[in-house]
């Protein structure tokens, strides 16, 4: 492997060495963003509906920022921190793009963190996880998070619980690093008892029987469960068969959404779970996506989705302030933290530690006038929430 | 005690889907001596046609019924045109090529059925829960699935146990070569068992789809426990596969119901609570481990 990489080092440097000369002719640039996500496996499901909302923010900019072609490199994780390694380390080294964008897994993102933002010296912009290893002392100028700290989600779900006076809580989720900070997060902020809590095995622990006998036993006064994708439909299904919908209500984050509910349907009907961006939120670019989205793909975005939307278009706004020009990588670290675009979720700022300082909102599961299932806001949970983190981080 | 129960029929229920997809891994390996990493595709597969006969029937029950002989069919195409092919070669060979048919599977369910898994409703009949003992509800659907699975088990073991078909399956078991120069048409039985492994593990997906969902590479992460048990069970063994998968079950649901308790009796909660998952998960493995160094050919293991 290295020496493979370093013949191909070699070989670029000659390259480029013998071009030099040509390079000021170039016309036409392209503005090159790698986007590394879940395309492949059981979770693709995810990764699609990221696909479509960048290709959706790319239709929206009319293909071009600052008059360059915009030019996105897909890459597939595989669901598998080292694949997605690998794939970045391509993106950064090999196809040399200006920014690197997604991930949705923590362990993905974590594994393939430093590749990009140390070793690539490239801007790294989260389009989903964020794990608190990264939020503290180990934040970097050059990550930015279009999405959340993997503990504000839940924590806003603490806090909703706690107005609603929910006694005891039995927490489950699985044994990875986004699980172990969603956990972290909903303890943080709940004040009532913790009736019990488990960590399942990730990826392949798809029956939760034990758990939820465990759980029948407890007799708590809600679940809160994290069970992204594929895994929240099992644990729906499995919550609804073992009977406990009618005696123990579940609250979620990440477990029900655009993603899940087709397949959950009407078993997920008036559950609650938290999130920083609603389909029904009234702003006019979120009207505008979500109407857009529908239109394109007959089925409702998701967060993920958005999320992915908003990274792009940060990066728009970021390179037409420069006009194009990112060859000064200060300035362009300067204009991201700026936020300078209109996100879906409504405008939002970096905090410290380039993570968004954002309102939470808490949603119902409904189903809309044309009978399809989907999440509408009942609440606003939490207003320009800082994760617990930020102050751990050196950065200003 | 009520829990207890209910988490050994958790166990118990585990154990017996296990089983199922175990029986046709440990038959293929055992008697035709082939590693078939592609059996969780089978899984799969069995899972997607259940979903698709099910829609065109709008029965639960006459959907798996149309689905069990189609992954029949399914799996005697498979052998006759990729499986025969990897007898006479080496375990890498078959492993790199049950390995292709893995990737073909998944790439062929996302063409067919899009990337986006599909859903199969527990059928009305099932999905209330059921009382155990007075007070002591259970989901009906798993109840079934226990029922299911034990008859199965039953009709299997008549199979080998009894039937002429059984006999030349345990013959091929013990001395592949022998029966072959006996003249047993060796082709045949190796197409009809790799066929009959087919429909356990499409049976299996079948059977675990309402608890879950059908999707792309579901079978691959269940297949990894369906190898930890015909390893501990002993490889050809059908009896040994059936304990092995008992076992696994019950380890696995009581290493994650009563391990974190358990440890805290003698740990701080704080540590507890972040070793018990790590070794419940480990405790599957370690129990394969204590099997080998006990018995290298597992528990019932007959050839070296």
């Amino acid at each position: 492997m290295k020496g493979k990489l370093f013949g191909t080092a070699t070989i670029a440097a000659l390259a480029t060495m013998s071009a030099g000369g040509l390079q000021p002719a170039m016309a036409q640039e392209s503005l090159k963003i790698g986007f590394v996500s879940t395309f492949s496996g059981s979770q693709a499901a995810i990764g699609e509906d990221m696909r479509r909302s960048v290709d959706l923010a790319v239709e929206h900019l009319g293909g071009k920022i600052a008059g360059k072609k915009i030019e996105i490199v897909y890459e597939d994780d595989q669901f598998k921190p080292d694949v997605g390694k690998a794939r970045s380390e391509k993106l950064v080294q090999q196809d040399k793009v200006s920014f690197v964008a997604g991930y949705i897994w923590s362990n993905v993102l974590l594994a393939s963190y430093k590749t990009v933002t140390e070793e690539g010296d490239t801007i790294l912009i989260s389009s989903n996880a964020g794990p608190s290893q990264i939020a503290g002392e180990g934040c970097n100028k050059n990550f930015f998070s279009t999405s959340w700290q993997n503990d504000q989600t839940p924590m806003a779900m603490g806090d909703y619980l706690n107005s609603k006076g929910v006694k005891s809580l039995y927490v489950v989720g699985p044994n990875y690093a986004a699980g172990k900070d969603m956990l972290a997060g909903v303890k943080r902020s709940y004040k009532g008892t913790i009736a019990g809590e488990d960590y399942t095995k990730w990826p392949d622990q798809l029956d939760f029987s034990a758990e939820l006998t465990k759980i029948a036993a407890a007799k708590p006064d809600g679940i809160f469960i994290f069970y992204p994708g594929a895994h929240g439909v099992q644990f729906v299904k499995q919550w609804v068969q073992a009977g406990l919908n009618k005696t123990v209500p579940l609250y979620q984050v990440f477990s029900i959404d655009a993603i899940t509910l087709p397949q959950q349907g009407d078993l997920a009907i008036g559950t609650l779970g938290a999130q920083e961006w609603v389909n029904d939120l009234p702003n006019e670019q979120n009207k505008k996506y979500v109407a857009d989205f529908k239109k394109k793909y007959n089925v409702y975005p998701s967060y993920y989705g958005a999320q992915s939307y908003d990274s792009i278009m940060l990066i728009a706004s970021a390179a037409e302030a420069l006009k194009g020009d990112l060859s000064n990588k200060d300035k362009v670290r300067a204009e991201m933290k700026k936020a300078n675009f209109k996100s879906l979720r409504g405008d939002f700022k970096f905090g410290n530690n380039n993570f968004p300082v954002q309102n939470y909102y808490i949603q119902e599961t409904v189903k809309d006038a044309a009978g399809m299932m989907t999440v509408k806001t009942i609440a606003t949970a939490v207003t320009a929430g800082v994760d617990p983190y930020a102050a751990k981080c050196p950065m200003k | 005690m009520d829990t207890l129960l209910i988490q050994m029929l958790n166990g118990v229920q585990l154990g017996l889907l296990m089983f199922l997809l175990a029986a046709g891994l440990t038959l293929t390996f055992g008697i035709m001596d082939l590693v078939n990493l592609a059996h969780g595709s089978l899984y799969m597969m069995g899972a997607y046609l259940a979903w698709t006969f099910i829609g065109w029937t709008d029965s639960f029950v006459l959907g798996v019924l149309l689905a069990l002989p189609a992954t029949f069919v399914l799996g005697i195409v498979v052998e006759a045109v990729v499986v025969r092919r990897l007898y006479a070669r080496d375990h890498l060979d078959q492993v790199l090529a049950t390995f292709g048919l893995i990737l073909f599977f998944n790439e062929l369910v996302r063409a067919v059925w899009g990337p986006a898994g599909k859903s199969i409703a527990v059928p009305p009949f099932l999905s209330h829960t059921v009382e155990i003992l007075p007070g002591v509800p259970y989901s009906a659907y798993r109840f079934a699935l226990i029922v299911v699975g034990t008859l199965v088990a039953i009709l299997l073991a008549w199979l080998v146990a009894r039937t002429r078909m059984g006999m030349l399956i345990r013959a091929g078991a013990s001395n592949r070569r022998m029966i072959a120069a006996l003249g047993v048409n060796i082709e045949l039985l190796f197409s009809l068992v790799f066929g009959l492994g087919a429909v356990f593990a499409g049976l299996a997906g079948m059977m675990a789809a309402p608890i879950g969902s059908v999707k792309i590479g579901m079978g691959d992460d269940i297949l990894i426990l369906a190898f930890v048990i015909i390893v501990i069970g002993g490889i050809g063994s059908i009896k040994g596969a059936f304990i092995a998968a008992m076992l696994v079950g019950q380890i696995d649901i009581f290493g994650r119901s009563y391990l974190p308790d358990l440890l805290k009796t003698f740990l701080s909660p704080a540590t507890a609570s972040s070793a018990a998952p790590a070794i419940s998960q480990m405790l599957v493995y370690l129990v394969m481990a204590g099997v080998l160094v006990w018995r290298p050919t597992g528990l019932f293991g007959q050839r070296t």
